[in-house]
C-alpha cells in the first residue's frame, strides 16, 4: 500500500469490536477514587473547611484541601518547553487552591474505596469563604481585585502591532479599551462581534489514574502531548523527569481540550501520599463543561477600508480575549487570531492589532481545534460581506482582490508561502454550489416570500500548520525490524481519532515496501519507550511526526540494503527495496527478502560476523511552515418569524496539500464541519450573570449537533504540493472548522440583508435581530 | 443492599450480586469486565452507553441493573458470529471509515443491529432519526450514515 491510498484505520476493528481500551477501562481493579470539591463561588477565598462528617463516612481514605498541598506554582499548557524564558508557559496553578476564581474552582478532594463514596462524602464538606463579586468579562475583570498576585491588574498579556506597506512590524504596548473606536482614531470606527465560550464535548470525558512502582510514578491519562505532561507532572509534585512514566491508550477525542495537564498533578500527589496506591479520578460530564478547558469567548472589533477599486487600504482589529481563571496557554490563542487577521487579507496603506487577554472568573480558555481562529474568522470574514454589500461588489471577487497568494511573505514569522491552493478552492467550491445561478435566483424568490427567505453564504481561510517558529516543532521516530521481517514503529505522536497512527504506517510501508498488516504501530504512548515528540495539536501530526516517520523510514531502508550488500556482495548503491525485498535496480532481480535480511543478521553465527538487531531511528526538526486553505459554501433557509435556520447543504473546498489518505482525510472534513456547524447555531456556554455559576454544563441543554441536525455535506480536496510536508502534505484536522460560522452568517445576511455580529445564530438571538431590522414586528 | 439476580449476557448466563442503585452501565463494566459499554455523560444524553436489552437498543446508564433480572443483554463483545466473523454493521463501519475516536462507536454498533434486525429498510432521513440518539463529535455522521444506508439503506 503506502501514502494516497485509502488503508482502513489500523485500530478500526478493535473500535469496532469494543477491545480497544481507554483510560477509564484500565484503572486497577483496587484503586481508590477521588472526587473533587468544586467551589460554589466564583470568586473569593477559602477561609475554612470542615472535613469532620467525611472523613467518618464508610470507605473515606482522606481528605486532601487547599491547606496541605504545595504551595509551588506550575505550568498546565501542553507547550514544548521554551529554552527563552520569555516565552515560558505561566505557572499559575497549584493543585488545590484557597483562593477561588473560578464557579467549580477545585478547593478539596475526597479518596474513598468506591467513586460513590467519595462523592458522598465530597457532599458533606462545609466551606466558608469570604466572597468577592465575580468578574466576568475583560471590562470588569481589568480594574478589580487580582486574581494573582504576579498579576495586579488582571490583563495577563498584550500584543499591539502596526504592520507597515512594506511588511515590517512595529509593536508597541497600547491600553486596554472596549471602544467601537480603534486606537482612538476616529478613521478606524469598529463593528463589534461576540464570540461565546465553548466546550469540546469530546465524548470520553478527562480522566486519569496514578500508582507508584517503586520510586517511580506512573500516570495513565487521556493527554494529546504525553512528553509535555510528564514534564509538567514531575514539575508540579516534584520528582526527577526519568522518576514519571505518562501512558496514554486510546483516547476517546481530544480537540485540544486535552492538551493541557489537568488533574494528573493530583492524583499523583495523592498516590504518593498514599504510599504508592492507585489513585484514580474519571470526570462527569458537568465537570469535563466546568473544570478542563474552553474555547475564548472573545469581543473583536475590526474595521476594513476599501478604495473605489475594491483594494483594501485600511484594516484595523481588536481582539479582547477572556482568558478565564488560569492562563493556560496564555495570550497564544489570542495572538494567533489577531496575526492571521493580518495574513490572510493585506491592506496597503494601514494594519493596525491590538489584542488583550484577561483573567476573569469564568473557567479556564485554553486550545480548542482551530486555535483563536474560528473566532477570528467569525468577524473577518463576515466583515469581507459587508464591505461587498456596501460596495454592490461580489464577495467573491472582494476577496479575491485582497487575499494572499502565492509567494507572500509572512509578516510575523517570515515564511514565504510554496503551496497555494486557495484561488482553486474558491473557484471550485463556486461552481459545485452554483454559487450564481443560487444568488440569482435566492434574491428573485426573497422579493416575494416574507416569511421564508433563501440565502448562500461563503467563508475562507488561511491557517498555519504547526507552530514554527514560535516554538520548536520536533517529533521522533523509531523503527525496530523483526527477523520475519515485520516490523514495529514506535512514535510520541498521539492518535486520537485523526488517524494519525494510519497515515504515520502508510509512510513507512511506502519506503520500505513493507505492507502496513507487516507493520506495527504502537499506538499507546508510553513515555519509557515511544521517542520524543510534541505530541497532538496545530494540526502538526502527519506534517511534523510524517517527517519524523519518512526520515526514518529512509535510515531503515539504507540500512537494510547496506546489510543485503553486505550478504550478496552486490553494491548496495545497486540496490533498491522491491516487494520487501532488495532488488537490483537495473535488473529487477530480487536477491533476497527483507526476512532474509533481518534473520541473518540476528542468529547468524559464523565465527565472524557481529550481528545486529536491526532498527533505526531519527529526529525531525521543523525548518518551515506553511498555510493550509479552504473555503466553505453554504446553501439554507432562514424561517424569519421563527428565527429559525434550515442548513440545505454545506460545500467544502480544501487545500491541505497532497492527501495521504483520502478515506480517512475525508472524515477529517466532515467532523470539523459539523463542529463548525455546532458553533455556528446552537453551542455556546452560559453563566449566571451575577454569581458566575454555570448553567448549561450538561449535554442535554449545551446543543451539539445531533444526526438530525446535520444537512447533506459535499467534500473537495484541491491538491497541492507543500515542499515542507511529507510527500507535499498540509494541515487538515483543525482547518474545517473555521470558515463554517461566517458562511452561516453570510448566508443568512444574503436571505435577510440582516447582518449578525454575535454568535450563536440560535433562534433567540435571531430573532431579536429581525425584530430590530424590522423583518418581524414586535 | 445488594441483590441477586440473573440476566443471559452475550449469550452466557450471569447470576450476580448487585446494589440496588447499580447502573446497568456499571454492572457490565466492573463486575462483568465488558468495557466496550462507555460512559459519556450517564443521564442519558450521549448514547455511548447504548446496550441491546433483549434486542432493543437502550442506555443502560439510565437502566438499573435490578431491572435486567431475567432479560437478555448484548454488547459488541457479543457480537462476534458463530465462525468469528464481524458483524455485518461492524464491517460496513470498518469499510465506511465511520469510526475515528471509537468512543461512541460500540453504541451505535448496537443501535445498527438493532436496525438490521427489524427487517426493515431505511432512508438516510430516517436513518438520521434512529442515531439522533448518539452523540459523535468526531465523524459529523456522515460516514455512520453512509456504513448504516450499505446494510439496511432503502437501496441495499
Amino acid at each position: 500500500m503506502g501514502v494516497q491510498k485509502s488503508v482502513s484505520r489500523l485500530d478500526a476493528v478493535q473500535k469496532v469490536t469494543g477491545t480497544a481500551k481507554y483510560v477509564e477501562d484500565l484503572i486497577l481493579l483496587d484503586a481508590l477514587h477521588v472526587k473533587v470539591v468544586h467551589s460554589t463561588i466564583a470568586n473569593g477565598t477559602v477561609k475554612g473547611i470542615d472535613c469532620s462528617e467525611a472523613l467518618k463516612m464508610p470507605g473515606v481514605v482522606t481528605v486532601l484541601t487547599c491547606f496541605d498541598v504545595p504551595e509551588h506554582l506550575y505550568a498546565t499548557a501542553g507547550h514544548p518547553l521554551s529554552l527563552d524564558p520569555n516565552h515560558a508557559d505561566i505557572k499559575d496553578k497549584t493543585i488545590l487552591s484557597a483562593r477561588v476564581r473560578y464557579y467549580g474552582d477545585d478547593i478539596a478532594a475526597v479518596v474513598a474505596d468506591t467513586p460513590l463514596r467519595a462523592q458522598l462524602a465530597a457532599e458533606t464538606i462545609k466551606v466558608e469563604y469570604e466572597e468577592l463579586a465575580p468578574m466576568l468579562t475583560p471590562e470588569v475583570a481589568l480594574g478589580g481585585d487580582a486574581l494573582h498576585e504576579a498579576c495586579p491588574d488582571n490583563e495577563l498579556a498584550r500584543m499591539d502591532f502596526e504592520i507597515s506597506p512594506e511588511g515590517n512590524v512595529s509593536f508597541e504596548r497600547k491600553r486596554f479599551s472596549s471602544d467601537a473606536v480603534i486606537a482612538g482614531r476616529d478613521d478606524l470606527k469598529g463593528e463589534q462581534y461576540h464570540v461565546p465560550p465553548v466546550n469540546a464535548c469530546h465524548i470520553e470525558n478527562n480522566c486519569c489514574f496514578a500508582y507508584m512502582e517503586g520510586r517511580r510514578m506512573v500516570v495513565y491519562s487521556c493527554n494529546q502531548v504525553p512528553h509535555t505532561l510528564r514534564r509538567n507532572v514531575a514539575e508540579a509534585i516534584g520528582m526527577p523527569l526519568g522518576d514519571v512514566r505518562v501512558i496514554k491508550p486510546f483516547m476517546g477525542g481530544g480537540f485540544g481540550n486535552k492538551q493541557d495537564t489537568m488533574y494528573e498533578p493530583l492524583v499523583a500527589f495523592l498516590s504518593r501520599k498514599l504510599g504508592g496506591r492507585c489513585v484514580a479520578l474519571v470526570l462527569t460530564r458537568e465537570e469535563t463543561f466546568v473544570n478542563t478547558r474552553t474555547r475564548h469567548g472573545m469581543d473583536l472589533t475590526t474595521v476594513t477600508v476599501a478604495d473605489e477599486r475594491g483594494k483594501i487600504t485600511k484594516k484595523a482589529l481588536r481582539i479582547n480575549s477572556n482568558g478565564g481563571a488560569y492562563a493556560a496557554h496564555g495570550h497564544a490563542v489570542a495572538a494567533y487570531a489577531i496575526t492571521n487577521c493580518f495574513q490572510t487579507y493585506i491592506a496597503s496603506e494601514l494594519q493596525l492589532g491590538e489584542s488583550s487577554t484577561a483573567y476573569t472568573n469564568l473557567p479556564p480558555a485554553a486550545a480548542m481545534r482551530g486555535y483563536g481562529i474560528p473566532q477570528l474568522a467569525f468577524a473577518m470574514e463576515s466583515q469581507m460581506d459587508d464591505v461587498a454589500l456596501a460596495h454592490g461588489w461580489d464577495p467573491i471577487e472582494f476577496r479575491k482582490w485582497n487575499m494572499h497568494r502565492d509567494g507572500f511573505c509572512d509578516p510575523f514569522d517570515k515564511f514565504i508561502v510554496r503551496s497555494y491552493g486557495l484561488e482553486s478552492c474558491i473557484d471550485k467550491g463556486r461552481e459545485l454550489s452554483h454559487w450564481d445561478d443560487k444568488r440569482r435566483e435566492y434574491d428573485e424568490f426573497n422579493r416575494s416570500s416574507k416569511d421564508i427567505k433563501k440565502g448562500i453564504g461563503m467563508a475562507l481561510f488561511s491557517y498555519k500548520t504547526g507552530v514554527y517558529p514560535i516554538q520548536i516543532e520536533n517529533a521522533a521516530c523509531r523503527i525496530v525490524m523483526n527477523e520475519d521481517g515485520t516490523a514495529q514503529i514506535q512514535v510520541g505522536a498521539t492518535e486520537l481519532g485523526q488517524g494519525s497512527d494510519t497515515v504515520l504506517c502508510q509512510i513507512v510501508s511506502e519506503f520500505t515496501t513493507i505492507p502496513e498488516n507487516r507493520l506495527t504501530l504502537v499506538s499507546a504512548q508510553d513515555t519509557d519507550i515511544a521517542p520524543y515528540d510534541n505530541g497532538a495539536y496545530a494540526s502538526r501530526q502527519t506534517y511534523i511526526s510524517g517527517n519524523a516517520a519518512k526520515k526514518t523510514a529512509m535510515i531503515l531502508r539504507s540500512k537494510l540494503l547496506e546489510k543485503a550488500s553486505l550478504m550478496t556482495g552486490v553494491p548496495a548503491d545497486e540496490l533498491t527495496l522491491k516487494n520487501e525485498h532488495a532488488t537490483v535496480e537495473s535488473t529487477g532481480r530480487e536477491l533476497c527478502s527483507i526476512a532474509d535480511i533481518c534473520s541473518y543478521f540476528n542468529f547468524v553465527n559464523d565465527l565472524k560476523t557481529d550481528t545486529e538487531h536491526i532498527t533505526a531511528e531519527a529526529t525531525f526538526t521543523a525548518k518551515d511552515i506553511c498555510f493550509s486553505y479552504g473555503v466553505s459554501y453554504i446553501d439554507l433557509e432562514v424561517d424569519v418569524p421563527l428565527g429559525k435556520v434550515k442548513l440545505k447543504k454545506v460545500y467544502s473546498v480544501h487545500d491541505s496539500g497532497t492527501i495521504l489518505n483520502p478515506q480517512l482525510a475525508a472524515g477529517q472534513l466532515h467532523g470539523g464541519i459539523v463542529m463548525g456547524l455546532g458553533y455556528a447555531l446552537g453551542e455556546q456556554m452560559l453563566f449566571d450573570q451575577k454569581t458566575g455559576k454555570p448553567l448549561n454544563n450538561n449535554l442535554l441543554d449545551y446543543k451539539l449537533p445531533t444526526a438530525m441536525d446535520v444537512p447533506e455535506i459535499e467534500t473537495h480536496f484541491v491538491e497541492t504540493y507543500e515542499p515542507s510536508g511529507p510527500f507535499g502534505s498540509k494541515g487538515l484536522a483543525e482547518p474545517p472548522l473555521i470558515p463554517q460560522a461566517p458562511a452561516i452568517r453570510n448566508a443568512i445576511l444574503h436571505a435577510t440583508g440582516v447582518p449578525i455580529y454575535k454568535l450563536p445564530m440560535n433562534p433567540q438571538n435571531l430573532v431579536h435581530e429581525f425584530i430590530r431590522a424590522n423583518l418581524i414586528k414586535s | 443492599m445488594m441483590k441477586i439476580i440473573n440476566m443471559v449476557v452475550n449469550g452466557k448466563p450471569a447470576e450476580l450480586a448487585v446494589e440496588e442503585g447499580e447502573s446497568l452501565t456499571d454492572t457490565l463494566r466492573n463486575r462483568l469486565g465488558l468495557t466496550s459499554v462507555k460512559k459519556g455523560c450517564e443521564v442519558g444524553e450521549c448514547g455511548a452507553c447504548t446496550v441491546l436489552i433483549d434486542g432493543v437498543a437502550k442506555n443502560s446508564c439510565i437502566y438499573l441493573s435490578v431491572w435486567a433480572d431475567g432479560h437478555s443483554i448484548l454488547t459488541v463483545e457479543g457480537l462476534r458470529t458463530e465462525d468469528c466473523e464481524l458483524h455485518p454493521i461492524q464491517k460496513a463501519f470498518v469499510e465506511e471509515a465511520a469510526i475515528q475516536c471509537g468512543f461512541c462507536t460500540p453504541g451505535l454498533v448496537l443501535t445498527g443491529v438493532e436496525l438490521v434486525n427489524s427487517g426493515k429498510k431505511f432512508n438516510r432521513e430516517e436513518l438520521r432519526e434512529q442515531i439522533s440518539g448518539h452523540l459523535c463529535r468526531c465523524t459529523g455522521y456522515e460516514n455512520i450514515l453512509n456504513a448504516l444506508e450499505r446494510v439496511v439503506g432503502k437501496n441495499s
